[in-house]
């Protein structure tokens, strides 16, 4: 691999790591901050994928369906946790997977009812659809360089939201311990409502933001599910920041494994996985 | 307890149907026609997953040819058993077994995705069952693993790629990079297109594979573009073969080193490539605009029973019929006997929407594969790639 090459890969693990913490990006506040084993998070990417799709039909721009598109998902993700999961809060975990992966299949069966089973795809924006030239003979899409600037904006929000705003000190105490909270004269179910549709919200805008370049089809949500739960748990559960180095370390672990290792690619992630939970069980940044 | 009053139970039906059977004889005079015998299919396609479009048409494109023999096939009256295989391969044998053994069926026919083919060309080995496969590519189901009660109504995967071997060399282009999931389908691609490339004097600069169904594909567009071969040759399908062409695009490769591929890599995917795959080419045993007059009727029939346009499944399906149809005919009426239908089977000349096609001796279509370009929404066709390719069935003893 010549030097060239080398830093273009490094470029690719960088955009590579960073999608994968905008998808894992809810999972993180559903299961890291708020504790709920969620496994239909890959059914509320996939949510977003297709209302990107059918929304960019409709209105023809994809930022326009992203408009539309959040407070839709944040709508349905609070109509969700009223409906179903607020009321397993004080349940066993069994109980959180039982339900979240009868969603899943809930999720899979509507939307072959009401969109099918073929591929679609979503067009990048007009004004994001051009390409920066590397080498003399590969570009890069300047949408992908654009996710990658709005994954680290994220980031830094969520970050800000979760350890600098009233708002997350009070998600984090509950999550400690819910009757306190109450106690302390706060409305904890409106709380975690807020919290949860915030975390569906942001499954969502991955799916509708990774819409144009991973394409929208069956099944898709299943493949970002285990990766998701990979970042979250080796970044150390609840952290913001761990899941960010967490997803950038998959990222790099994928790219160069597939490039330096081919035979071993398909193992590459988990390798990193069980290494980095034996050198630190409690993930990364676990704090005390 | 349960299973000796089945057994008893089995047993009273035998002699009775003996009874009948003897009495019938002696009543009816020979070859004088009776009620008309049934034949039981068992349907097991995936109807849920990735690949439910997939069995949906090929069920349609089935049940299109039995509507056309006036819902009969050969006089005999169809009854369906059907199993949705969920593409699972740790289900498959339960669920071939269920067909067989619960439902008695007199033949199976599925399915789409190998892994679950293999397991049922198993059991119908085991049970001696008619099977016939209306999809799944896997080399082994018509080589190694052939059986004289196994046939295969669709492709194997060593066809379209090898075809596509000899063309990309007659094009010109000396060196090339294959990209491919990891699994056996997506290997079994490559060395059919390998094969063909090499013996016509091409070389394989090198094979880049990555697990299913990992879509990550930068590692390797950066890869390529630094080794700088004269062609790109894929197998992919599904959303990995959308992404695939899309990122192959906006990478800016696809204007230096031209890519080609298997032809699922543009069966039903056109449209969600978004322009990205105009122009593209690629080798498979149907095309959206043959002109032979079997084709056209068969299109306009089933876009009317279904109100959309068929495709290769559709087709895979109907052929499935069709070859049954073909081995009952030797029957002439008379009760299912299973090595009779085989031997017409086997011998059969099958007017399929594709063109004709024969069966090759380990029960795979000899059939044209097509060379097509992206055109708009179609894979139009632009030649006959290879004329009455059969695979070479390597490791098939029969």
């Amino acid at each position: 691999m010549d030097f060239v090459s080398f830093l273009i890969q490094v470029l690719n693990s960088l955009q590579y790591g960073l999608l994968l913490f905008l998808v894992a990006s809810g999972l993180t506040l559903v299961f890291g901050i708020m504790g709920i084993i969620n496994l239909a998070h890959g059914s509320f990417y996939m949510v977003g994928a297709y209302l990107a799709f059918a929304l960019t039909s409709l209105t023809g721009n994809l930022m326009l369906a992203i408009a539309l598109g959040l407070p839709l998902a944040f709508v349905f993700g609070a109509i969700l946790e009223w409906a179903l999961f607020s009321h397993l809060y004080k349940r066993d975990h069994l109980e959180q997977v039982l339900l979240t992966y009868g969603l899943i299949l809930i999720f899979e069966e509507l939307r072959s009812l009401a969109v099918g089973d073929e591929v679609h795809g979503v067009t990048i924006p007009e004004l994001f659809s051009a390409s920066i030239p590397l080498s003399d003979n590969l570009s890069y899409p300047v949408y992908r360089l654009v996710i990658s600037v709005v994954c680290l904006a994220l980031a830094g929000g969520l970050y800000w939201l979760i350890q600098k705003t009233r708002l997350g000190m009070m998600i984090r105490a509950g999550s400690h311990d819910r009757d306190m909270v109450k106690a302390l004269g706060i409305d904890i179910n409106l709380l975690y409502r807020t919290v949860f549709a915030l975390g569906v919200a942001l499954a969502a805008l991955a799916g509708m933001l990774a819409a144009p370049i991973s394409s929208v089809y069956p099944g898709m949500g299943s493949s970002v599910l285990i990766i998701s739960f990979v970042i979250v748990v080796i970044g150390g559960v609840g952290s913001v920041w761990g899941a960010l180095v967490a997803a950038l370390v998959i990222g790099f672990a994928d790219t160069f494994g597939k490039v330096l290792l081919p035979d071993l690619a398909g193992l590459m992630v988990y390798l990193v996985m069980a290494v980095v939970l034996l050198w630190r069980p409690e993930g990364i940044f676990k704090k005390a | 307890m349960q299973k000796t009053q089945e057994k008893r139970r089995t047993m009273k039906q035998v002699m009775l149907g003996a009874l009948v059977g003897v009495l019938g004889g002696a009543l009816v005079p020979l070859g004088a026609a009776q009620a008309a015998e049934k034949i039981k299919v068992g349907l097991m396609l995936p109807y849920t997953g990735t690949y439910a479009a997939l069995g949906t048409a090929i069920t349609n494109g089935f049940k299109q040819y039995v509507q056309e023999q006036g819902g009969k096939l050969a006089g005999y009256e169809v009854e369906y058993s059907v199993v949705d295989d969920e593409s699972d391969p740790s289900k498959a044998t339960e669920n071939a077994s269920k067909l067989v053994k619960r439902d008695n069926v007199d033949v199976l026919v599925g399915t789409v995705h190998s892994g679950v083919a293999l397991a049922m060309a198993k059991v119908a080995r085991d049970t001696k069952t008619l099977l016939i496969i209306p999809n799944a590519g896997a080399d082994e189901l018509t080589g190694p693993l052939c059986a004289p009660n196994v046939f295969r109504s669709s492709f194997s995967a060593w066809q379209p790629a090898y075809a596509m071997g000899k063309i990309v060399a007659e094009r010109g282009h000396k060196n090339v990079v294959t990209v491919s999931w990891k699994y056996s389908f997506g290997e079994q691609s490559v060395a059919g297109f390998k094969e063909a490339f090499e013996k016509a004097g091409g070389k394989v600069a090198k094979e880049l594979y990555l697990p299913f169904p990992n879509v990550e594909f930068q590692p390797f567009l950066t890869e390529i573009a630094s080794l700088k071969p004269d062609a790109v040759f894929v197998f992919f399908a599904g959303g990995g073969a959308v992404k695939f062409v899309k990122d192959y695009d906006a990478a800016g490769l696809k204007k230096s080193i031209p890519l080609y591929g298997s032809g699922f890599l543009t069966d039903g995917t056109i449209d969600a490539m978004g322009g990205s795959g105009e122009g593209l080419l690629t080798t498979l045993h149907y095309a959206d605009n043959l002109t032979n007059p079997k084709d056209q009727a068969f299109r306009k029939a089933y876009a009317m029973s279904y109100k959309i346009q068929p495709d290769v499944y559709a087709v895979q399906g109907y052929d499935a019929a069709q070859m049954l149809k073909t081995g009952l005919d030797s029957l002439k009426g008379a009760k299912f006997d299973k090595d009779a239908v085989i031997k017409a089977m086997a011998a059969a000349k099958i007017d399929s929407p594709r063109g004709a096609f024969t069966i090759s001796k380990a029960h795979n279509p000899v059939q044209d594969i097509y060379l097509r370009k992206v055109e708009g929404r179609d894979n139009k066709l632009i030649g006959v790639a290879e004329k009455g390719l059969a695979d070479p069935a390597r490791g098939c003893r029969m």
